[in-house]
């Protein structure tokens, strides 16, 4: 639906009034009248604080940027890894009745099972290292770009597949001009689930054990008590989370500029 | 598609499918790729799935553990569903909530569940109050984004019918929007009860003293491969059952609709 000016400008002011008013009532009620116990919710500038301290002189075994990157690379990773082997495995499946009945059954085994779940048994075999990590965030990863590729592919309309199989399309040119285009949405769709749940598992296993990261920033501003630092840490999961989705959708509008702007995020 | 299957032909690769799975697994032992400790047969899973109905491990048995989850998971899930649904339909109809709300749930959406763990803990402790919000975080979004685009999506055909019979806000909320997002939101619902479980599963790992999530990760630290297996596949049971509910509940809406 296209969005006119008008309406644009006036969900860009009323916005900006409501972050702005929050903002302005978090700092009354914290620091102003101490309405709210700052050993509950940090005040304004003991947020600063924290954020400068982890920036300059690194808290829970490094800085702000090294954890930061610690983290982006493991999804980076266990994400690669999953959409890799997921989305050729979805097309198959698709494509191929007997791949599906073949392999749907072991899907449907393990799919139940919640990513988070599998935390404890990649412990239990690899240990607390990155690759423990790198592991679940691949079991996360892989279900959506699995389901979806496979229901891009069943979606292609049927005298797509009937015109391109009379012309003798096959193998090679098959995937890359039939299913590939054709599924290409989907494949995104399942892209943009499967890196929400890479953070997701992520975070939870970092949690549960790690050197660094950002779920080691909040475990052990946890311990510790230090309500600025979980303000600080919750945050940059946010801006990462945000910030690889947004690199995904502009992918996604690069490889599909004929949709540009009309996809909800 | 290109190779229609017959009834037999599907079920034939099914079962060797399945077979071959569990063949691979127990293949994995015979060929001594880890030790038995780490990798349990499907069988010793099993057995260890009904031994922990009996025996309690962690304090409780198994029962107790998924007692203690759900009565975590339905009061998160439903003050997720209570909350969201009303204002995602509210948020469908008021277009001045609707410019209020989207921007504070955009900016706290990217925020993974389980990210609320250490406040959750400091605000409501590790019992049942910290729990409920990460379920509460985990279900919350797919609740409310799909009433509210289940109300979106309304034929404009009904809202002016009613706007013209006069009908107020409050009524053309319950009597139109809600009806005709009904399939939007049960889909929400699902989505949010699946997140919502796992996070719920994070939850316990994490913080919490009893739950399902908490016998697998007691187990994780005594090295009881089997007892994780065998919590992790209860784990997917209960999700089953749940979403199963779920799809029940639609039915009996939809049916409702329509007659």
């Amino acid at each position: 639906m296209p969005v006119s000016p008008l309406v644009r400008t006036r969900k860009t002011v009323v916005g900006m009034i409501t972050v702005l008013s929050l903002l302005a009532l978090w700092y009354v009620a914290t620091s102003v009248t101490g309405f709210i116990n700052p050993s509950r919710f940090p005040r304004p500038e003991e947020v600063w604080k924290a954020f400068s301290f982890i920036q300059n002189e690194g808290y829970g075994n490094g800085r702000l940027h090294q954890h930061v990157l610690h983290s982006l690379k493991l999804v980076a990773m266990g994400f690669a890894v999953a959409v890799s082997v997921g989305v050729p495995l979805g097309l198959l499946m698709g494509y191929s009745r007997r791949a599906e009945a073949l392999i749907n059954p072991v899907f449907l085994l393990l799919r139940p099972i919640p990513p988070l779940a599998w935390i404890p048994l990649a412990i239990v075999w690899l240990g607390l290292e990155d690759a423990s990590k790198i592991l679940v965030i691949f079991v996360a990863a892989f279900v959506p770009s699995v389901i979806n590729s496979y229901t891009g592919v069943r979606n292609i309309e049927t005298p797509v597949m009937e015109a391109a199989r009379m012309l003798g399309i096959k193998g090679w040119r098959m995937v890359s001009e039939v299913l590939v285009p054709g599924s290409l949405p989907m494949i995104f769709t399942g892209l943009r689930l499967s890196l929400q749940a890479s953070w997701t598992t992520l975070v939870a296993a970092e949690l549960i054990g790690a050197l660094y990261g950002l779920g080691s920033i909040l475990n052990q501003s946890a311990q510790d008590i230090y309500p600025a630092m979980i303000l600080v840490a919750m945050v940059f999961v946010g801006l990462c989370g945000a910030s690889t989705t947004w690199l995904l959708g502009a992918l996604e509008d690069r490889t599909m500029p004929w949709r540009k702007g009309r996809v909800a995020a | 598609m290109n190779n229609k299957l017959s009834q037999g032909q599907f079920w034939l690769l099914t079962a060797i499918g399945t077979v071959a799975f569990f063949a691979f697994w127990y293949l994995a032992r015979w060929l001594q790729f880890a030790p038995p400790q780490f990798l349990p047969m499907p069988h010793e899973v099993a057995a260890k799935l009904l031994d922990l109905f009996h025996n309690p491990f962690a304090g409780a048995t198994l029962s107790e553990h998924m007692f203690a989850s759900l009565k975590r998971f339905g009061m998160g899930f439903g003050l997720a569903a209570l909350v969201g649904v009303p204002l995602g339909l509210a948020m469908g109809w008021f277009r001045l909530l609707d410019d209020v709300v989207t921007p504070l749930f955009d900016g706290l959406r990217f925020i993974a569940p389980v990210a609320w763990v250490p406040f959750a803990a400091l605000w409501f402790g590790t019992g049942i109050g910290g729990p409920t919000l990460i379920i509460f975080a985990g279900a919350f979004p797919p609740c409310l984004i799909n009433a509210y685009r289940g109300a979106r999506n309304v034929d404009i055909r009904f809202l002016e019918a009613a706007s013209m019979l006069g009908v107020g806000s409050f009524k053309t909320i319950t009597e139109v929007l809600f009806p005709a997002a009904v399939p939007s939101i049960i889909a929400g619902l699902r989505i949010g009860a699946g997140l919502g479980w796992m996070s719920l599963v994070g939850a316990e790992l994490i913080v919490a003293s009893s739950g399902m999530g908490n016998l697998i990760v007691r187990a994780q630290s005594a090295i009881a491969t089997d007892t994780v297996m065998a919590g992790m596949v209860a784990i997917g049971l209960v999700g089953v059952v749940i979403d199963v509910l779920l799809r029940r509940l639609e039915r009996v809406l939809l049916k409702h609709r329509s007659a």
